[in-house]
């Protein structure tokens, strides 16, 4: 890009902007959750202390909000792994009567607004006399998330040298242990994207899972009712150590990922 | 003249060992595809029978149906008619995990996430066999194809040479009664593929089981094989040995298709003897051994190959086939000279030349020429 707009010098300086835009807010979460506050607002920086992550479970309601959150998680990337994987399996290998109506509403419920579909829910809920709850979020999680799984398990099959399997029967393996030795681990991957995807969603979802959350409290939803009040530094930690996490998890797929490509 | 009269719809052969049940066999066996509402014939009723122990190979151009006819045999494809017999056994609706025979696939098929050893163990394992004799049968069969010291690796690391031959061992291991083999070379180089034609035979030799290979490289089945089914537009044209083949080709296709022919024609002008005289113009004839079915007035369509062919400047002597012509075009080929003659109707005849002593070329661009060749080499085809 000889005589680019950005080039040398300009190039590296919007780089590292960007960067700053990204991380900047990250950061200030993280400090803060050092700060030695002492009033309702954890706004001003008042001295340094590791005090808040000895006092992180002191808040009950937070931590039953953060198990409740942790655990439909868990349990939407469970099941929207599993069901999700077996329809971006189908998609991805065979075209059925109705196929193409499943892919369109595969990607109706991905570009679908969460007001929407939050709203829609709800409706339906009610109608049907179901009571709110952790059930109905985790119904509602599963719901908009299964379809990413599909989609990105889907995208995987489609790269899927069908002739493996068929060598696979050749060499004497059933249906289901063709699947169990080849086809699963070489969409792994693609299950392992997928699930972690759902992993996210599903933790961070605040739209939707207040429409259909009843009494139960998550996270995202504790933390949203608490900044009319001043957020407690243990949400800066709590937000710090789930963030660790999840870069913990990203270098660890990526040294796999690296490993693997070498070996 | 020929015992094997494979025209299209009817092309049966019997095993060449006869009263032996044939290992594989396909009895009057039709695919069709329905592709975006339209029915594709792929195979249109082909019957063949391979015995037991033989390299048998299905030649034939792109699209022929060489590797539909393999797949109904691994048991891939459901044939829309007809019967696959493995044995003397009815295996149509046998599903593929459960015949005794294996395949290489073209693409070699290899599982990316195992080493060697299990690639090449996996259908040991699937059966249950004990796990000292797998471990005494890989290690032998990874010796046969000579990759010993490799087991660890995995697929991609390895050379396209190496892989093939990981598929043939992943196979083999099985002992299977017979092993499918779809263009397994068409990966491979020149050289490497003339270095694993040669170590496959050789393979084949030392186990001794069927072979069926699937090839569209003519010289690689006329090299391989002991029998060749030649097919064209999902018929078999020809069922018959490699040499019969090329100099008793059945049709104008298989003519064609296999090596460098000349194709010409002409009117019978007078049967002398067993011979046939067809006259092409004042001084030239064409010989061609006659039987029964030639009559003075037929007109004939005969092949004559390149190599059979004689090229002087003067007028030859004696009971030949001689035509006169042009030379249009020479080519030094190293171990023979290619010349392309035109003949007085415009029809083209390509001659070799063998170079055996040191001779200058016989004739040059532009020189007028006689062709001449034995009667026995102008074949006639019906
Ligand atoms: N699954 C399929 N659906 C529709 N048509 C098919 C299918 N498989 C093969 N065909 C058609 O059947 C015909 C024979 O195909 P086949 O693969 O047997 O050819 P081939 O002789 O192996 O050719 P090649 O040398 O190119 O591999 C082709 O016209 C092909 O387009
Ligand atoms: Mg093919």
């Amino acid at each position: 890009m000889k005589g680019g707009l950005l080039r040398g010098r300009g190039l590296q300086i919007y780089t590292w902007l960007v960067i700053a835009w990204l991380v900047l807010p990250i950061a200030v979460m993280i400090l803060f959750g050092f700060n030695d506050t002492h009033g309702r607002y954890n706004t001003a920086w008042q001295g340094f202390t590791f005090k808040w992550y000895g006092k992180l479970f002191e808040i009950g309601d937070l931590t039953q909000a953060l198990v409740n959150s942790l655990l439909i998680a868990v349990l939407t990337m469970l099941i929207a792994g599993v069901l999700g994987s077996l329809i971006g399996l189908a998609l991805g290998r065979y075209r059925f009567r109705g196929s193409g109506a499943m892919n369109l509403v595969m990607f109706a419920a991905i570009s679908c607004a969460e007001i929407v579909m939050g709203a829609s829910l709800l409706s339906l809920f009610v109608t049907l006399a179901v009571p709110l709850g952790f059930w109905t979020i985790l119904i509602s999680h599963v719901m908009f998330s299964i379809s990413f799984v599909a989609v990105t398990v889907r995208a995987r099959v489609m790269t899927l040298d069908s002739s493996l399997e068929e060598a696979a029967r050749d060499l004497g393996a059933g249906p289901w242990t063709t699947f169990r030795l080849v086809t699963l681990p070489m969409i792994f991957p693609g299950v392992l994207a997928g699930s972690m995807l759902a992993f996210a969603l599903s933790i961070d979802d605040f739209v939707i899972t207040n429409f259909n959350s009843g009494g139960t409290m998550t996270f995202p939803l504790w933390i949203w009712g608490a900044t009319r009040v001043g957020l407690p530094p243990q949400v800066n930690v709590m937000g710090t150590l789930i963030f660790a996490a999840g870069v913990l998890i990203a270098v660890a797929n990526a040294l796999l990922a690296r490993r693997r490509a070498n070996a | 003249m020929t015992e094997i009269q494979a025209g299209p719809g009817a092309a049966v052969a019997a095993a060449p060992v006869s009263g032996d049940v044939p290992a594989i066999e396909l009895d009057h066996v039709v695919k069709e595809y329905v592709s975006h509402g339209e029915v594709v014939r792929a195979v249109k009723g082909v019957s063949l029978a391979i015995a037991e122990g033989e390299f048998f190979s299905l030649l034939g151009p792109s699209g022929c149906g060489k590797t539909t006819s393999m797949r109904m045999i691994a048991g891939f494809e459901d044939p829309t008619q007809g019967v696959v017999r493995l044995h003397g056994e009815d295996v149509t609706s046998v599903p593929p995990n459960k015949r005794d025979i294996n395949m290489v696939f073209q693409s070699y098929a290899l599982f990316p996430h195992m080493n060697v050893w299990d690639n090449v163990a996996f259908g040991l394992k699937r059966k249950k066999v004990p796990d000292a004799e797998i471990k005494r049968r890989v290690g032998e069969i990874l010796e046969v194809v000579d990759l010993v010291g490799r087991e660890k690796r995995r697929p991609k690391e390895m050379s396209g040479g190496q892989q093939q031959r990981v598929a043939l061992a992943r196979a083999l291991v099985n002992r299977p009664r017979a092993l499918l083999l779809d263009e397994p070379l068409g990966a491979l180089d020149l050289k490497l593929r003339q270095a694993m034609q040669i170590e496959l035979k050789r393979i084949q030799r030392e186990v001794g089981i069927t072979f069926v290979y699937v090839t569209h490289d003519q010289s690689e089945a006329l090299t391989m094989s002991d029998r060749i089914a030649v097919m064209n537009d999902g018929l078999v044209e020809q069922l018959a040995e490699p040499r019969e083949i090329y100099e008793r080709p059945a049709s104008k296709f298989v003519a064609g298709f296999i090596g460098t022919s000349n194709l010409l024609s002409g009117t019978v002008q007078q049967i002398t003897g067993d011979t046939a005289v067809l006259a092409l113009g004042a001084s030239d004839r064409i010989l061609v051994p006659a039987d029964g079915a030639l009559a003075a007035g037929a007109s004939v369509d005969l092949t004559v190959r390149p190599e059979k062919i004689k090229i002087a400047k003067d007028q030859p002597e004696g009971d030949l086939s001689v035509v006169r012509g042009t030379v249009s075009e020479v080519v030094y080929l190293g171990t023979y000279n290619s010349y392309v003659v035109r003949l007085g109707d415009g029809a083209e005849i390509t001659v070799f030349e063998q170079n055996a002593n040191d001779s200058t070329i016989t004739a040059e661009r532009g020189d007028a020429v006689w062709l001449s060749w034995q009667p026995w080499h102008s074949y006639a085809l019906r």
